[in-house]
């Protein structure tokens, strides 16, 4: 294993350290101690490599991910794993505002709770979130999935496209175009295969509520102006 | 003899005029706003109004054509290890795959690179087509992030993050459903045939101490090596260009009201931001106040047409121009040749702006696979090469004949005005005085 010290190495080296990393590589695990809330480490990674984050970590902490395994044993800044392609980012922690922000596709699990506009544009990503999520969360989301297994904010999936929301607790309000549906046998599968990757035992898929875009918003209609 | 009274002339108003009875009517009929493509089409103050002194007894011309001019411009220099160094001060403006044909994308590469410059995506992504074309591509970098991944922000040469636009500062985009084709709604991950809406905030930072962090992460993710850029629309150009500059950015590209758009509402088109010529002092002033003129370089666009306007904006203090709306124009947008098939959509060659339609009888603001194919992209990638080193000639003209043997040595003391208007904005006396409006008294 590889062991970087933000205290003692520039972050540069470190993501620089990782961009070298590639397919088939024999430094495949990594550790990096100190990040004391440093903006975008660990961001860019392009190898199926194993990168644990010891402590919290600033904005965008494993963005635009592809293929590595990045667990973050503390909380995370704002949009942590935005854009992320593939692979997967763990929070241990919380994770502030804009979580998995335009995400394309991997898996971002938080472990505890996410703040607003987590999911925010979404486009193929996959996210769970232990805890809650805050207002304005899925706005705009295209694709993928959002799961969550506490409460959401207000205005959940405001303008949504054709990404899927899955929530367990409570909607504090839905947003533009996002209503709740019906929770159908695919769903009740799709959920099972997300909760398993997550790694969460412990509640079932018939706890939750499904809800996405009732595509009234697709076409622009004047009598629909008021929704705007 | 009898006498009749004479009859009054039918008199029309000015206030409400035919253009704006139509709309009124339309308005009416519809129940939808106006949606075009363009830029402000009202009459603003603009380069028109600038004359250049030409040497005499106080300045020493060079010879026209022996003398040598450069038109050289580095961009960059600022914090990237690659900055790139462009022949001509001319680039070719953001223009998204979607809005416009993948023939002509590849044209604008084409064109682009014989004449030495760059070319720039937009909202939709990287194609293929353009990348392989364009010796200089600069990335646009949007709040939508459609079609964004690592992997096309590391092939390109720059990366232009767009804040705004001068068609529409303030405003998002919208690409109409009519022109999302299989290969637009793959790129953007969207269902074919619906309105593809651009935010017109980005969705992962909120103001310029979260932009100072995101371009720490795009650098992280680049190494360091491309010039990166901050797109402004022409709405508040002093602060917002020194805003810019504390973020992080090595170029800043400011876009005047002119700027073309290829959807927006016409009440935001015509009545938001402010025109070209308003901007540059103010954004070049931002740029001397911090010590930043010619180490963050300034692109200035909106309404640039031949080679007397680059000069113009270059005397005002920018380091090069970009042309979208020209571009389009020299590719072949709204050629008489066309008129019978203009009269078709109910319009007129060069008054053609219903681009989001995707209906362009010229093959550019299209997704018809038939009339895509109409545009050529070598013989069209041709005349905007032409069209640029025809520009190009037309400053060294200018330059030459102020005595500069670079472009970027033209000042404001070649120029005067024609009006009080483009004196107060562009801040050079007017025609015939040594006024300069507004002289000492702030005028941000």
């Amino acid at each position: 294993m590889r062991t970087i010290d933000l205290a003692v190495t520039p972050l540069r080296e470190l993501n620089a350290e990782l961009h070298r990393q590639s397919e088939g590589t024999n430094e495949a695990e990594w550790e990096v101690l100190n990040p004391r809330g440093l903006h975008a480490v660990a961001v860019g990674v392009d190898a199926p490599i194993k990168v644990a984050v010891r402590g919290p970590v600033g904005y965008y902490g494993g963005g635009m991910n592809k293929k590595a395994t990045i667990t973050i044993h503390g909380s995370a800044g704002p949009g942590v794993a935005e854009n992320m392609m593939s692979g997967s980012v763990v929070v241990k922690g919380d994770a502030s505002q804009y979580a998995g922000a335009t995400g394309r596709g991997g898996l971002l699990v938080i472990e505890g709770n996410a703040a607003s506009r987590c999911g925010i544009s979404m486009k193929g990503i996959d996210i769970v979130v232990r805890g809650n999520i805050g207002h304005m969360s899925a706005f705009m989301a295209q694709s993928g999935h959002l799961v969550v297994l506490g409460d959401a904010g207000d205005a959940l999936g405001d303008s949504i496209y054709e990404a899927k929301l899955f929530v367990r607790g409570s909607v504090k309000s839905l947003g533009a175009d996002c209503i709740e549906k019906e929770m159908r046998p695919e769903h009740h599968d799709q959920l099972a295969v997300l909760l398993d990757k997550a790694g969460i035992k412990d509640v079932k898929t018939s706890e939750f509520k499904r809800y996405g875009s009732a595509r009234k918003l697709y076409n622009f209609n004047i009598d629909n102006a008021d929704a705007y | 003899m009898t006498y009749h009274n004479p009859p009054t002339t039918p008199r029309k108003s000015a206030t409400f005029d035919d253009y704006t009875l139509s709309e009124i009517r339309r308005a009416a009929s519809t129940g939808i706003y106006d949606i075009r493509g363009g830029g402000a089409k009202r009459k603003v103050p603009h380069f028109d109004d600038l004359l250049f002194l030409g040497a005499s007894m106080s300045r020493y011309p060079l010879e026209g054509y022996r003398e040598k001019c450069s038109t050289s411009v580095m961009l960059g220099t600022r914090f990237a290890k690659k900055p790139v160094e462009l022949k001509i001060p001319i680039t070719i403006a953001g223009m998204s795959f979607g809005s416009l044909s993948a023939q002509a994308k590849e044209a604008l590469g084409r064109g682009a690179t014989i004449a030495g410059t760059s070319t720039t995506t937009g909202d939709g992504g990287m194609t293929p087509e353009e990348r392989g074309q364009s010796k200089t591509l600069v990335y646009q970098y949007l709040p939508s992030r459609y079609g964004m991944n690592p992997d096309d922000l590391r092939k390109a040469d720059c990366i232009e993050v767009v804040v705004g636009q001068g068609a529409k500062p303030g405003g998002g985009g919208m690409l109409l459903g009519q022109k999302i084709s299989d290969r637009v709604a793959e790129m953007r991950t969207l269902p074919k045939g619906i309105d593809q809406r651009s935010a017109c905030r980005h969705p992962d930072w909120t103001g310029p101490d979260d932009l100072e962090i995101k371009i720490l992460e795009l650098r992280e993710i680049t190494n360091w090596e491309k010039p990166i850029y901050i797109k402004i629309g022409g709405a508040r150009p002093y602060y917002d260009v020194a805003l810019a500059v504390k973020a992080g950015a090595d170029v800043v590209v400011v876009d005047g009201m002119q700027g073309g758009t290829a959807a927006t509402q016409e009440v935001f088109i015509e009545h938001v931001g402010q025109p070209t010529l308003a901007c540059i002092r103010p954004a070049v002033q931002a740029l001397q106040d911090l010590n930043m003129h010619r180490k963050v370089q300034l692109i200035v666009s909106g309404g640039i047409r031949n080679g007397a306007d680059v000069a113009k904006a270059l005397a005002l203090g920018a380091d090069a121009v970009a042309i979208g709306s020209a571009a389009l124009v020299a590719l072949g947008d709204n050629d008489p040749a066309l008129e019978a098939e203009y009269n078709k959509l109910g319009t007129t060659a060069g008054a053609y702006d219903d681009w989001h339609e995707g209906r362009d009888p010229a093959g550019i603001t299209t997704q018809d696979p038939e009339l895509a194919k109409r545009l050529d992209p070598v013989r069209a990638g041709r005349r905007l090469a032409n069209y640029l080193k025809v520009m190009t000639l037309e400053v060294q003209t200018i330059a030459r004949a102020c005595g500069h043997n670079h472009v970027h040595n033209l000042e404001p003391e070649d120029l005067c005005a024609l009006t009080i208007e483009a004196a107060a904005m562009a801040r050079v006396p007017l025609a015939g005085t040594s006024w300069i409006p507004g002289q000492g008294q702030g005028g941000l």
